[in-house]
């Protein structure tokens, strides 16, 4: 019995490992619980990239690709559990899909050395990546779609001595663009209603009365889950105009719209990726993965929104190993290896195209000083009777004059609170 | 008359109208605990799982098609048809009155006599099993319920209210219908319980499950019932909802809306439902129109509980619950 038990405990351990030479990005998703719906797609879209480049390409520089999936059902708890749990699988590079989840492995990451990508979510200010070294959030965050909600109002007109109200969800990621939005309210002189929604949000008469009796000119909405359905159906219940109506990204999805039915038309999103499938990366899915049978899902989600951000958010996580590759020599890259990749990573126009991605989101190029991209975001509007998003506006900057001291603030706070020495080597 | 006074009554009105809601998902509850003592934490869950198997089979949906075609390789997901929102909602029915006979036959069944609080935690296991089979049979996404049901302004009332103090309130054709069919289902579940056999049966089980046994009453099909009923209850809750948000998910999360309706109103009165329904959603809105804009909003939740705490202070038994006398 004594002979068995190390040989017994070396075989499970090779049963547990991964095949070594594979590149891997565990995918922390939530396909289950109260968003599941907003999980699905974007685990979707992640995961079958990374197949289409395995099938198509035989992986990223000769090496394969794996996608360990983990369930978090967008519980914190469950999330860092997740992360504990896939750490040491060799993982690359972490999506936590959740702002909660973000908080609480920022040390951790740090700690482990392993990279994090928060795209779109998370903390605003790991921008700064002289305070955050493994955090990244290009090509966009919160506030740039704050300030890119606003400099499209303003391509459409004078703010001054507008309203202008924030309907946002009541917690740590709806309340992330007061700051940004109070701060160009100065500037722009227009008049800022905050308006708070608990979570979930099924019940949002009170918000919606103040609305209609306060009569803002334009909404702004920090929704999430059945927080947006509910808001654009209520929206419509108090004839607000749709075309004055504007979500952050995550309230941006055809679930959010489909349920209000045609009363949705016309309300807007902003973004910082392209919409619909009219793409030829689209093409190779359906050919090398929906076709041949090896979606994550059942493939019914390609080219939605949410799994197009899925896909985006792995195409930046494959074109970083392929620039970790590229500066270390070596394909068979590590943790380490991949958050130089990241830091390194200059996604051009051209590239884009090369990849079958023409115009999908915007260049961008990434340094130590920041992690975060210029903040370029677009708009797009849903279209109700073709039930579908369209772009309604170019990749455009958000104010950086205004967003850039807020990002050294937080930032110089959380490297004083964490005695963080800020710098880049 | 002042303006703050006019948006108050609108907001006392539209109060009542969440009122209503709540209470359609309080119901649910009291009418299993007042049966049989089982605080069923799955009534969320059984609105969710009930909206969500009326629109499977409204729009033809093939249950458990991701399975079916995982493991045959077949693409099927729909049935090519589309049943009418009343049949649908009868044959919605059906399904929950099995799934009322399969939780009594497999469950409570074999846990007759056992404390409270097994009880309830076998009803956690429910919901938690039955969001599951719910996810299994008609997937995640989000789905939108038409079953006809008007939704937006109501404008006669708009225009009334408009030419008396020149303001017109806002009150939702969907919560008008809501409060209508609330109202017609309380007068059925009255007349029900006072007037037919199984009724006075479903009282005595209430009252002391020994002696209406000893009488010859079927715990088990007052048991069946109950839980159909309640399950249609969930149905109706389950509609009035979604046809809101669209039926998702986080429908379940509704419960939440009628643990401090029950605090308020007892847990084994169909009035303090209904009545407790009423304060906590006009007492909510109202501080929220008044209170929520000096300490920052986002009121409703937990004043909600705040208001059924005090109640409770001065009556632990809830408005209309029965006075628990034990003597020594």
């Amino acid at each position: 019995m004594k002979m068995k038990l190390p040989a017994m405990a070396l075989s499970a351990l090779m049963i547990a490992s991964p095949v070594m030479a594979d590149l891997v990005f565990p995918s922390l998703s939530y396909r289950t619980g109260p968003y599941a719906a907003g999980g699905i797609p974007f685990a979707d879209g992640y995961a079958d990239y990374f197949t289409l480049l395995n099938e198509r390409d035989g992986g990223i520089g000769g090496v394969m690709t794996s996608v360990p999936e983990c369930e978090t059902a967008y519980n914190t708890e469950k999330g860092v559990e997740c992360y504990e749990s896939t750490k040491d699988s060799g993982a690359l590079v972490y999506q936590p899909l959740s702002t909660g989840i973000t908080y609480q492995l920022i040390p951790k990451t740090t700690a482990d050395g392993i990279p994090m990508h928060t795209m779109g979510y998370g903390r605003t200010s790991a921008a700064n990546g002289k305070v955050f070294s493994h955090t990244f959030n290009y090509p966009a965050n919160y506030w740039n779609g704050a300030s890119g909600a606003i400099n499209y109002l303003l391509s459409q007109g004078d703010l001054s001595g507008k309203k202008v109200a924030l309907v946002y969800h009541n917690s740590a990621y709806g309340k992330e663009p007061i700051r940004t939005l109070e701060e160009l309210s100065k500037k722009h002189g227009y008049d800022l209603t905050l308006i708070p929604v608990d979570h979930p949000g099924q019940e949002q008469k009170s918000q919606w009365l103040q609305i209609r009796r306060e009569k803002p000119d334009f909404v702004i909405m920090y929704g999430w889950g059945v927080m947006n359905q509910v808001a654009v159906q209520e929206a419509a219940n108090v004839r607000f105009n749709m075309e004055n109506f504007i979500g952050i990204w995550w309230s941006g999805s055809e679930n959010d719209v489909l349920p209000a039915g045609d009363a949705a038309n016309g309300y807007k999103a902003v973004t910082f990726h392209g919409v619909g499938d009219d793409f030829p990366v689209f093409d190779d899915i359906r050919k090398y993965v929906v076709d041949a049978g090896k979606a994550a899902g059942n493939g019914d989600q390609v080219g939605t929104v949410l799994y197009n951000r899925g896909l985006y958010a792995a195409m930046l996580a494959a074109e970083a190993a392929k620039t970790a590759q590229e500066i270390h020599g070596t394909a068979d890259i590590t943790a380490a290896m991949m958050r130089d990749g990241m830091e390194a990573l200059e996604i051009t126009e051209e590239k884009m195209a090369a990849l079958g991605l023409p115009g999908f989101g915007p260049a961008f190029k990434v340094s130590c000083e920041n992690h975060g991209g210029p903040g370029l975001v677009g708009m797009t509007q849903w279209d109700a009777s073709a039930k579908k998003w369209t772009m309604i506006s170019e990749f455009g900057p958000s104010d950086m004059d205004v967003i850039q001291p807020l990002i050294d603030e937080d930032s110089m706070a959380y490297a004083a609170e964490n005695k963080i020495e800020a710098g880049c080597n | 008359m002042p303006e703050q006074l006019i948006y108050a009554m609108e907001v006392f009105l539209n109060g009542l109208m969440a009122g209503v809601l709540y209470a359609l998902v309080a119901l649910g509850f009291v009418l299993i605990f007042k049966a049989s003592g089982i605080f069923n934490y799955a009534q969320g869950v059984m609105a969710l799982f009930s909206a969500l198997t009326l629109v499977g089979i409204m729009d033809g949906q093939v249950p458990f098609s991701h399975i079916i075609n995982a493991v045959f390789g077949t693409e099927i997901h729909h049935f090519g048809w589309h049943v009418p929102a009343l049949l649908a909602i009868l044959l919605t029915m059906a399904v929950m009155v099995l799934f009322a006979w399969l939780v009594q036959r497999y469950i409570f069944k074999h846990l007759v006599g056992q404390e409270p609080i097994i009880l309830f935690m076998a009803t956690i296991g429910l919901a938690y099993f039955l969001e599951g089979v719910g996810d299994l049979m008609w997937g995640s996404e989000i789905k939108k319920l038409d079953v006809g049901l008007p939704q937006g302004i109501n404008l006669p009332i708009e225009t009334f209210t408009d030419g008396i103090f020149g303001y017109g309130f806002f009150i939702g054709n969907l919560d008008l219908v809501a409060t209508a069919i609330a109202i017609l289902l309380v007068a059925a579940l009255v007349i029900f319980s006072q007037y037919s056999k199984e009724g006075r049966a479903m009282r005595a089980v209430a009252d002391d499950h020994q002696a209406a046994l000893s009488v010859g009453v079927s715990l088990n099909f007052i048991w069946i019932m109950v839980w159909s009923v309640a399950g249609f209850v969930a149905l109706v809750a389950g509609i009035m909802w979604g046809t809101n948000s669209g039926v998702q998910f986080s429908l379940s999360l509704i419960a939440l809306k009628a643990l401090p309706v029950l605090m308020l109103g007892g847990f084994t009165s169909i009035p303090g439902a209904i009545v407790g329904g009423l304060i906590i959603g006009v007492g909510e809105k109202l501080f929220e129109f008044a209170i929520g804009p000096m300490v920052g909003g986002a009121t409703e939740n937990w004043f909600a509980y705040v208001l059924a705490l005090i109640f409770l202070v001065f009556r632990p038994q809830g408005l209309f619950g029965e006075k628990i006398i034990e003597r020594v």
